[in-house]
C-alpha cells in the first residue's frame, strides 16, 4: 500500500491484445482524463507488451499526458504474474493516487492480484466514477477529493458508492461500455516513458501452451440502434420479427436473458448485466419485461421504446415511449411505417 | 499421485429473488428476507475438485467463512462428496471486504496444511466481484488460473488446464500448488448422494449443537447445559459428524488485516435502484399511432 498522495497521477491500465488496444481502455482514458483535470494532476496509461510502443499515441490522443511503456517478450501475451509484477513495481515507484482497469476477463484477473499485493482497496465493475468528499462521522474528519467508486451490487438491485481513504492507490475496475469513448485528438502531445523491470522466476510459473481468440461477431456496443427481444416475443420463429425490424432500420439485434434461455437467439446478443452494456441512440425493447439486470445494461440509451402487452412491465419505467400491445402486431406496423417513409 | 484440494464456498442471499420486501425504506437490503443459497459457481468449484479426486485420488476439504447458518453449505458439500468441512466463524471477521476475506481464508488454508489445489467459484452472486480467488492466490504466494473450463492433463505436479477468457480460450501449463477459479460452464455439479445425505444430515458444528441445547434447555443452569452439550457431542464425535469450526485466533490471524480494520474499501452510500423517468409517452398500438412515432423519430434525427 502507499500513503494517500494528493499529487499522484490518475492511471489507466492499457489493455492490448495482438497489437490492438481495447476500446474499453480508451473509454476509461476519457473518464480518467476528467478525474485528473478535476484533481489537477497528470493522467497516465501503463502499456505493457511486446512491440506495442506505437499504441502509446492512441492513448495520448485519448487523454494520456504520459504513457509508461514496457517492451519485453515475456509481456507479449497477457499472463497474470508478469503483468502483476509490472503494475506493482510501477505503482510502488510512481505512487499514482488512482489506478483504473477495464472490467474485462484480463482486468478482473489482474486488478485483484495487484490490489492484494499492494494491500490496497479495489472496487469491481464500476459503472461510474466521481471525485467527492467523505465525512467520517466517527472521527469527524473530512477526506477530500476521494474517488467515489459507484457500482451495482446484489444482482443490480442496489447501487453502492465505495471509497478508500487510507490504503492507496484507489483502485477500481470499470465496466465495459458505460463510459463514453471520445473520438481522440491526434494532435494532443504526451510523453512516452520507457520502463524496465526485473522479473522473478516465479513470474514464469504459468506457460501459455495454446491460445485462441474469436472475433466478436455481434457488435452491440457500436450499434446506433438496437432492436431487442425478450420472452414476450414467444418463440424462436417469432423472433424473426426482431431481425426484420432491425433490418428495416439498420440496427443490431439484442436480447434479454429470458430470450436466450428460451433458445430464441445466441448468448452473444445478450444485453444486460451479464451480457453487454449498451447506450445506443435508440433502443427498442420488444416483449422484454425489464428485469433490473436487463435495465442496468440499457437504461443509458438516449431513446427507449418499449413494446409490451403488460402496462405494468418494469421496462416501461425507463422507456420514453411505451406501446402497450401485442409485439407480433405492433412490429409489422412499425416496419410498414418505416418502409413508407423511406 | 493423490491430491489434496481445498474448495472455498460461500452462502449467499439469492439475489435473483429480490422483491420489494427485501428492501428497507432507507434503501438498504434486509438480508434476512432473502433465502440463503449455495453460491452457484461454488458448486462448480466443488464438482471440479470432486471430479479430480475421483480420477486421481486424494481428498477434498470444503471451507467457508460466514455466520453459523453457513454450516448448511458445508453439509451440502458433505452430501455431494467432500471429505472434510471447516467453518470459519468469528464476529471480528464481520465487515471484511475482499482483501480481508482473502487474508482470513489464506490463514485457514495455511492451517489446513499442505494442499495441491485451491478451487473457488469465479464469483459470488451477492457481490459479483470475482476478487477473492485471485487475492487468495496472491496471499498464498501461488499462481492463479481463472475462468477454468476443463482439466486437460494432470501428471505428477504438472497440470494443463483450459480457461475460457470470453473472447476465446487458452491452454496453460503450470505446477501445483495452484488456485483455480471455476466457471459455471465447466461441469455439471453432481446431486447430493442419498447415502451421504442420510449420514451427514446430522453433521453439526459445535456451536450449532450448543445453540440447540440453549433452545431446548431454556432456563436451565449453565452446568446442566454444559453436560447436555457434552452428551450430545459425544455420539457425533464418535461418528465423525462434528464439523470443524475455527475462529480468527485458531488460524493465527493478525486482527489488523481482518474485518473492518483490515478492509480498505468502505461503503459510503447505498441506494436502492430508483427509476428516474417520470413517465413515458404512451403510443396507441395502432397503425396510426406507430406511424406518428416513426415520424417523430425521423424529425428529431434518431433515425438516419
Amino acid at each position: 500500500m502507499i500513503e494517500p498522495n494528493r499529487k499522484g497521477e490518475v492511471w489507466v491500465f492499457a489493455e492490448q491484445e495482438d497489437e490492438h488496444i481495447s476500446d474499453m481502455s480508451l473509454e476509461i482514458c476519457g473518464k480518467a482524463r476528467e478525474l485528473a483535470d478535476r484533481l489537477e494532476v497528470p493522467m497516465a496509461a501503463v502499456l505493457p507488451g511486446w512491440n506495442v510502443r506505437e499504441l502509446s499515441y492512441r492513448l495520448i490522443a485519448h487523454g494520456a499526458d504520459r504513457v509508461y511503456h514496457l517492451h519485453d517478450t515475456r509481456l507479449e501475451h497477457y499472463r497474470t504474474l508478469p503483468y502483476a509484477r509490472v503494475m506493482c513495481r510501477l505503482i510502488a515507484k510512481h505512487e499514482p493516487q488512482i489506478v483504473l482497469f477495464g472490467a474485462s476477463s484480463i482486468g478482473r484477473d489482474l486488478a485483484p492480484r495487484v490490489a492484494s499485493e499492494m494491500k490496497a482497496g479495489l472496487t469491481a465493475d464500476c459503472t461510474d466514477l466521481e471525485i467527492g468528499d467523505y465525512l467520517d462521522k466517527k472521527t469527524k474528519t473530512t477526506h477530500q477529493n476521494l474517488l467515489l467508486q459507484i457500482r451495482p451490487a446484489f444482482g443490480g438491485n442496489i447501487i453502492a458508492t465505495i471509497i478508500n481513504y487510507d490504503r492507496w492507490p484507489q483502485m477500481a475496475t470499470v465496466r465495459e461500455g458505460v463510459m463514453r469513448m471520445g473520438s481522440g485528438d491526434p494532435a494532443r502531445s504526451g510523453q512516452i516513458v520507457d520502463e524496465h523491470i526485473e522479473f522473478a522466476e516465479f513470474d514464469e510459473a504459468i506457460k501459455l501452451i495454446e491460445r485462441h481468440r474469436e472475433k466478436r461477431k455481434v457488435n452491440l456496443k457500436a450499434a446506433r440502434t438496437i432492436v431487442a427481444g425478450g420472452a414476450g416475443v414467444g418463440s424462436r420463429d417469432n423472433f424473426r420479427l426482431i431481425h426484420d425490424l432491425a433490418g428495416a432500420i439498420g440496427g443490431a439485434v439484442g436480447a434479454s436473458r429470458a430470450a436466450i434461455d428460451g433458445g430464441f437467439i445466441g448468448k452473444e446478443h445478450q444485453v444486460g448485466q451479464t451480457g453487454t452494456t449498451v447506450r445506443p441512440a435508440l433502443y427498442i425493447a420488444c416483449g422484454i419485461s425489464g428485469a433490473v439486470q436487463h435495465r442496468a445494461g440499457m437504461e443509458e440509451s438516449a431513446k427507449i421504446i418499449a413494446i409490451n402487452w403488460d402496462k405494468d412491465a418494469p421496462i416501461l419505467s425507463v422507456a420514453h415511449y411505451g406501446i402497450v400491445g401485442d409485439v407480433s402486431k405492433v412490429i409489422p406496423m412499425m416496419i410498414k411505417a418505416i418502409k413508407e417513409r423511406a | 499421485m493423490a491430491y489434496h484440494s481445498i474448495v472455498c464456498v460461500k452462502q449467499v442471499p439469492d439475489t435473483a429473488r429480490i422483491t420489494g420486501e427485501a428492501m428497507r425504506a432507507d434503501g438498504t437490503l434486509n438480508r434476512a428476507a432473502l433465502p440463503a443459497i449455495f453460491n452457484p459457481e461454488d458448486l462448480h468449484a466443488l464438482e471440479a475438485a470432486l471430479a479430480l479426486r475421483d480420477a486421481h485420488g486424494g481428498i477434498v476439504t470444503a471451507l467457508t467463512m460466514g455466520p453459523l447458518g453457513a454450516t448448511e453449505v458445508l453439509r451440502q458439500c458433505l452430501y455431494r462428496g467432500a471429505d472434510r468441512a471447516i467453518l470459519l466463524n468469528d464476529r471480528r471477521a464481520a465487515g471484511s471486504d475482499t482483501l480481508a476475506t482473502s487474508y482470513i481464508l489464506s490463514q485457514a488454508a495455511r492451517k489446513i496444511g499442505s494442499y495441491d489445489f485451491v478451487f473457488c467459484g469465479r464469483q459470488a452472486i451477492d457481490g459479483d466481484t470475482a476478487q477473492v480467488g485471485p487475492q487468495l492466490a496472491e496471499k498464498l504466494g501461488i499462481a492463479q488460473v481463472t475462468y477454468f473450463e476443463r482439466l486437460v492433463e494432470l501428471t505428477d505436479r504438472t497440470v494443463r488446464m483450459r480457461r475460457n477468457v470470453g473472447n476465446g480460450w487458452e491452454v496453460i501449463e503450470t505446477t501445483v500448488p495452484l488456485l483455480v477459479t471455476v466457471l459455471d460452464t465447466a461441469n455439471e455439479p453432481r446431486p447430493a448422494s442419498a447415502r451421504r445425505l442420510m449420514t451427514y444430515k446430522r453433521a453439526r458444528t459445535e456451536a450449532e449443537v450448543a445453540q440447540q441445547v440453549g433452545a431446548d434447555l431454556k432456563g436451565a443452569d449453565e452446568d446442566a447445559r454444559e453436560a447436555e452439550l457434552a452428551d450430545r457431542l459425544e455420539p457425533l464425535r464418535m461418528n465423525k459428524l462434528v464439523i470443524d469450526q475455527w475462529g480468527l485466533d485458531d488460524v493465527d490471524a493478525d486482527l489488523q488485516w481482518c474485518g473492518i480494520a483490515g478492509s480498505p474499501t468502505k461503503v459510503h452510500r447505498v441506494q436502492s435502484i430508483v427509476l428516474t423517468k417520470d413517465g413515458y409517452v404512451e403510443i396507441p398500438p395502432t397503425a396510426e399511432g406507430v406511424k406518428k412515432l416513426i415520424q417523430e423519430l425521423i424529425v428529431d434525427h434518431t433515425f438516419g
